[in-house]
């Protein structure tokens, strides 16, 4: 990667859940990365410092940092696209515990998932046929729509019920738990509504939609959220959660 | 750590807040489009109350108005309350269902004083 001339100062957190910005001089590259300009940090000014990735090609979902004020998956944000004033201020997500430096606990995040039923329930019953899944049919469709989450929790960081209520199970896990309501091969759909329903699921969701905004996969929560509002509903009037 | 409700009820309880909230619109609309047509009548106090006294159509109206209300506000209410601080659990259930009985009651009461 060729050197592009001049110096880009980030502002890097130092810390566990106590700590400060500390301030790196990291040389300007041409179609630099947030997550190169941390990995230079690491192996060439302070190799001390902690932080996440594996696949710096946006699948693994492992890599999120809150870049300016904003929940971002650094290995596909640009910093030409984010640095003002030739600066970059690289935290924590937000709404996890920080362990150290840029590097979270994940596992209130993962655990939320497993919350929310976000696993697939066979049946009892071993299966005797296959199950038709129409790829255009509407449940599908829905199921499609949700299913390339990565994992990175910048939805979750972005969330501001996530920080008002730290027990709601957020945008992933919810949006998780939408794709199998949409799954036709699943035997655990009320388990799975029951567990979605009230003040720490579904119905705790405001529609801000940052979720939406900040998802690097370009998926909708929010709306996965809408379609367990308006099943759960459904089900409780018919008394099946 | 209380007990929460249980999921069928907390959905439910949306559920209601969301249809409340779909008559309020309709009852909020109607009851300014009335009150801006009275005042700018010229109608006075007495006036107005002359034309609703007796009314059942005033009467079936806002008295749907104050269940509406009765039941969006105190919900709402137990959400906020739930998002914004630390209470919790049966003693707020119980302080949101007295403040909806207070609305109906209170309510009910002025769409009273309006018909009789």
């Amino acid at each position: 990667m060729p050197a592009d001339g001049g110096t880009l100062e980030v502002r890097v957190w130092r810390g566990g859940a106590e700590g400060r910005y500390v301030p790196y001089a990291v040389p300007r590259r041409q179609s630099q990365t947030v997550l190169d300009a941390v990995s230079y940090i690491q192996r060439h000014l302070d190799a001390s410092l902690s932080y996440r990735f594996a696949c710096r090609v946006g699948m693994c979902g492992s890599c999120a940092m809150t870049v300016n004020g904003k929940p971002r998956w650094t290995c596909r944000t640009h910093v030409a696209k984010v640095a003002r004033g030739g600066a970059l201020t690289v935290g924590p997500l937000r709404n996890l515990p920080v362990i150290k430096d840029l590097a979270c606990d994940m596992a209130p995040f993962f655990d939320k998932w497993a919350k929310a039923e976000g696993r697939f329930r066979p049946p009892t019953e071993p299966a005797r046929d296959f199950v038709p899944v129409r790829p255009a049919s509407p449940a599908r469709q829905a199921a499609d729509a949700g299913i390339e989450c990565i994992g990175c929790a910048v939805c979750y960081a972005a969330c501001d019920v996530v920080a008002a209520n730290p027990d709601y199970l957020g945008p992933a896990a919810l949006n998780r738990a939408w794709t199998l309501v949409n799954d036709v091969r699943d035997a655990g759909q009320r388990e799975r509504l029951a567990a979605v329903a009230g003040d720490a699921g579904c119905h705790a969701c405001h529609s801000q939609q940052g979720c939406r905004e900040y998802c690097p996969k370009h998926l909708n929560p929010t709306a996965a959220i809408a379609g367990l509002k308006r099943v759960t509903a459904r089900a409780a009037l018919k008394g099946e959660i | 750590m209380a007990r929460p409700l249980a999921p069928r009820i907390e959905t439910l309880l949306w559920t209601a807040q969301r249809a409340s909230a779909a008559a309020l619109g309709l009852c909020v609309a109607v009851h300014l489009v009335t009150i801006v047509l009275a005042v700018r009548g010229g109608l006075s106090a007495a006036e107005i109350l002359a034309r609703t006294r007796g009314g059942i159509t005033w009467l079936l109206f806002y008295g749907l108005f104050v269940v509406a209300v009765a039941i969006h506000a105190p919900i709402g209410l137990r959400s906020i309350l739930r998002e914004t601080t630390a209470w919790r659990g049966r003693s707020l259930d119980l302080a949101c269902g007295l403040f909806a009985l207070a609305l109906v009651v209170f309510g009910w009461r002025a769409v009273g004083g309006l018909f009789r």
